[in-house]
């Protein structure tokens, strides 16, 4: 039995609104307390001064890579990005090798997250068998087994049959469905947003419409299946606009931001840099600013880094060669502090919120991205305010593709608290 | 859950309100300084007891002896899993407990395992002067080493048997009655 | 960082100092070239992993005249689109202690790619569909035998411009210098971003209005591809946007017909047109020569050079 008390930090609860100079009493996975000078014997105490105590903040978006890309990152690695990063829950995406299309696979992440990683792993299963986008996957056994959601990601399903049958199946098991939207045949293989730096550099190019298109038709089958549905990483102005007058319209929407969408225009890029390079691309600052709006305006639910790693060998070659993605754990809260919060467009609570109990209510954890008596031992200690400059060579993952290696920021991650346990410590 | 069959009503109405009266009496008698004692009732069913005696100590003697509520759920040494729910607290406990004389109380002691978890809860509020047990049922079969200092009755019970207390402000009637597992 | 990736990054004043050079090593009456040792001792690598044996030979034989000595490597088949790595190839260039490396491939932006990771000059011969700078730089050199300055002419850019390197590599050169510039070509190979690389450009689809009072035409290749990748409808790009006699009646009567070759004669350019008195074509290839040896003499030969 082992407790651990976090006094004096400034404790903000997104889901009941508490801001305030607090001490938190946790014992083995829960919080036992919230309250003001709290005591406890023989527990572990973190002096949490100065600090924000905020609930585990969750990355719903996050490629672990393994089985199969062990070279890339592994379950453990990945666990420990996160962790350093502030992360105390993730959802790993299921293209892996095989694919996480039905049960055994999904029961394979979960052991293996159980025995290496030090966050909370959350499964995601494919849509379609092999995210082949034909078959239905294993839905129903892989929610069983564990899975908090489905989605193809890294494809879109771009067959709208298949898309509603997925739809239709996964709304009786009230789970989530995300879809990676981009119309293949729109976007044709372009290596970054179609405009005028794509123009510039002779680069082929993806258009957002590629993006719209498909939002666009997966909220109309919305309506029609009444699904639970979620966007992954919007990049797109008109993306935003069409996910708002859904939810306007009372359909059970929702939505993430990348950090790096939100910091970053297709005009930022380093010319023909890979670690610019991912799917959707970094847009238009006109995109770039709709984002923030959106983030300002309740339309997003969610940040989400889709963590991409991938081996140096393979991001070290021509532009159009590279594969897509970037990481993004640990540079997260910092990017998101320095585009959010110190600009002034959100407040604080608001962020704490979009990395916690956004996420939380979409993947229905009742137990977390919540701080209070009852609510699961995982909380997240940031300093908002600490000026440091990030270093990708000292990065906890396997990969070092990142867009942000040099920059300097204000605010980061201090402990990560896992279950009642200080897993990650600055 | 397995059946049950009442076997025996062990307590009437008028039977458990003498006995809370009688309790009254000695928890008055045995305490130096009212000013430090405070009641704290285990949820559910020490909450009616606790608030029961207050309210007699107070037209009794005209004083407020504070009461207050304590959760045991997360203190648990059965709790494994984190479920999708979650796991509700609902101890409410408005004044210090530092140095006060804290009167732990409980429908039915049995194997101590839910005083144990009580008293890990409480010294997490912080330290009491002292803690002493009331408990209307004793009915055996200890595991740990806790004993009640104020007891309402003594049952022998075997363990196929199960005491079960209602309280009207939970259960819309006031009895106590020993029921037996059936298979 | 030394070497030529592009135009885009280049000063006007950097241009004029390599057209006004290139001018002495033209050729002579009688057809002989001047002759230097500035660069003996020189090795320079021509690294071509698109096949173009006109570009290369060009390099080859301007660094020859410079006195230095050239190897070529090739890629081994690179046919239809994209060569081996550019990270196989980094090894043996790097051995081979260059002083200069020529490169053209397929992918944009892969001389960046290189020169990330070498020390060496590196000079583009065309990447992808981002820039073939000394083309750029030997088409002004063409324009400029011609007229006394570059100010002020109304040039025409005809054809796929989206897909061409040739294209946007005259469109930074030729703004810098205050042409008044027309790009035209069908809808889907004429984006409207490519009229906003660079200051004083306009698009328009029509060829008539493109082609009317200008100084210089310059026809581009339109590849067979583009039909099959629904660009276009086929068999409509001649009869819409190729070159003929009577378009040459809307242009000015001095106008400069050019193209940077190879030429698909009754695709973008009717025979009578390329082989007419108004057809530059052949001085094109003359000053191909000429302008990259004053590129080489310049990163090699001690002038001190940045070029983007």
């Amino acid at each position: 039995m082992a407790k651990l008390l976090i006094k004096n930090g400034r404790v903000m609860d997104p889901e009941t609104g508490h801001d305030q100079v607090a001490d938190i009493l946790i014992r083995d996975r829960y919080v036992v307390r919230v309250g003001q000078n709290l005591h406890a014997i023989a527990a572990t105490l973190f002096d949490a001064t100065g600090l924000v105590v905020a609930p585990g903040f969750i990355d719903m978006h996050v490629h672990l890579r393994e089985p199969g890309f062990e070279h890339a990152e592994t379950i453990e690695t990945g666990s420990r990005a996160a962790a350093g990063g502030g992360f105390t829950s993730v959802c790993a995406m299921p293209n892996t090798q095989p694919v996480n299309d039905d049960a055994t696979v999904t029961r394979y992440v979960l052991e293996r997250a159980a025995r290496s990683a030090v966050v909370n792993v959350f499964p995601i299963g494919a849509i379609t068998k092999n995210s082949a986008g034909q078959e239905l996957a294993a839905i129903g056994s892989m929610k069983n087994a564990g899975a908090v959601a489905i989605s193809d990601d890294g494809k879109p399903v771009m067959n709208s049959r298949v898309m509603r049958r997925a739809m239709e199946f996964a709304r009786v098991f009230d789970l989530p469905v995300i879809d990676h939207c981009e119309d293949l045949e729109l976007s044709a293989g372009g290596d970054m947003h179609e405009g005028l730096e794509s123009t510039r550099l002779g680069l082929k190019g993806s258009p957002g419409c590629a993006e719209d298109v498909m939002v666009a038709r997966d909220l109309l089958l919305v309506e029609v299946t009444g699904a639970r549905y979620h966007t992954a990483h919007v990049s797109t102005r008109r993306s935003l606009e069409l996910i708002r007058e859904a939810k306007a319209r009372g359909l059970p929407v929702s939505c993430e931001v990348t950090p790096h969408h939100l910091a970053l225009a297709d005009a930022d890029m380093i010319p023909y840099d890979s670690n610019y390079k991912m799917r959707p691309p970094l847009r238009s600052r006109q995109d770039v600013a709709a984002l923030a709006d959106g983030v300002a305006a309740g339309v997003v639910d969610a940040i989400a880094t889709d963590h991409a790693p991938h081996p140096g060998s393979e991001k070290m070659q021509e532009f159009e060669r590279c594969p897509h993605g970037v990481i993004g754990l640990e540079t997260a809260l910092a990017v998101a502090l320095q585009v959010l919060v110190h600009s002034g467009r959100i407040p604080l609570m608001r962020l704490v919120e979009l990395f916690t109990l956004g996420p939380a209510r979409i993947l229905g954890l009742a137990s977390r991205g919540r701080l209070s008596a009852g609510m699961a031992a995982d909380v997240t200690i940031f300093d908002p305010d600490v000026e440091w400059t990030y270093d990708v060579n000292r990065s906890l993952c396997k990969a070092r593709n990142s867009p942000f290696d040099g920059r300097k920021f204000r605010g980061a991650p201090v402990a990560t608290v896992v279950g009642g346990r200080i897993v990650w410590q600055r | 859950m397995s059946e049950t069959r009442e076997k025996a009503q062990l307590m009437s109405a008028s039977e458990i309100e003498r006995t809370l009266v009688r309790l009254a009496h000695e928890v008055l008698e045995r305490s130096d300084d009212l000013d430090r004692v405070a009641f704290i009732g285990i949820r559910r069913r020490g909450v009616p007891i606790a608030q029961r005696l207050a309210a007699r100590i107070n037209s009794l003697e005209a004083r407020d002896i504070p009461v207050g509520i304590l959760d045991i759920t997360l203190y648990r040494d059965d709790l494994t899993t984190i479920s999708n729910q979650p796991v509700l607290n609902a101890t409410e406990i408005s004044f210090p407990v530092a140095g006060k004389d804290i009167i732990l109380m409980d429908d039915v002691l049995y194997t101590g395992r839910t005083v144990r978890a009580a008293l890990d809860a409480l010294f997490d509020h912080g330290r009491p002067a002292r803690v002493q047990l009331l408990v209307l049922i004793d009915r055996g079969h200890r595991e740990l080493p806790i004993e009640a200092r104020f007891v309402g009755r003594a049952v022998q019970t075997t363990d196929r048997e199960i005491i079960e207390v209602k309280f009207k402000e939970i259960d819309q009637v006031d009895k106590v009655l020993l029921v037996e597992k059936v298979d | 960082m030394a070497g030529l990736l592009g135009i885009e990054g280049l000063e006007r004043s950097e241009i004029e100092a390599i057209l006004n050079r290139a001018r002495d090593f033209q050729p002579f009456e009688n057809h002989t070239y001047k002759r230097l040792d500035v660069l003996k001792g020189k090795l320079i690598v021509n690294l071509f992993f698109e096949a173009s044996t006109r570009t290369r030979t060009s390099f080859e034989i301007a660094a020859k005249r410079l006195g230095a000595d050239a190897v070529s490597i090739t890629a081994a088949g690179s046919s239809v689109s994209k060569g081996e790595s550019l990270v196989d190839t980094l090894n043996t260039l790097a051995a081979m202690h260059p002083d200069a490396i020529v490169m053209r491939h397929a992918a944009s932006g892969a001389p960046h790619f290189l020169a990330r990771h070498l020390a060496t000059p590196i000079i583009n011969a065309g990447d992808g569909t981002h820039e073939h700078p000394t083309q750029a730089l030997l088409d002004a050199r063409t324009i400029l035998d011609q007229r006394p300055s570059l100010e002020g002419l109304r040039v025409a850019i005809i054809g796929d411009i989206a897909h061409s390197r040739v294209a946007r590599s005259n469109i930074h050169l030729l703004s810098k210098f205050g042409v008044d510039l027309v790009l035209c070509g069908p809808a889907s190979l004429a984006p409207p971003e490519l009229a906003r690389i660079a200051p004083g450009v306009r698009i328009t689809y029509d060829m008539r209005e493109a082609i009317r009072d200008a100084d210089v035409i310059m026809m581009l290749r339109v590849q067979l591809e583009r039909q099959h990748e629904a660009f276009f409808p086929g068999g409509e790009y001649f009869q819409f946007y190729g070159l003929r006699l009577e378009h040459l009646d809307l242009a000015r009567p001095d106008v400069l017909v050019m193209h940077p070759g190879p030429i698909n004669r009754g695709r973008e350019i009717s025979s009578e047109v390329a082989d007419s008195q108004k057809s530059v074509i052949l001085s094109q290839v003359e000053n191909g020569v000429a302008v990259r040896m004053a590129v080489l003499e310049r990163i090699l030969g001690g002038h001190g050079k940045t070029a983007d």
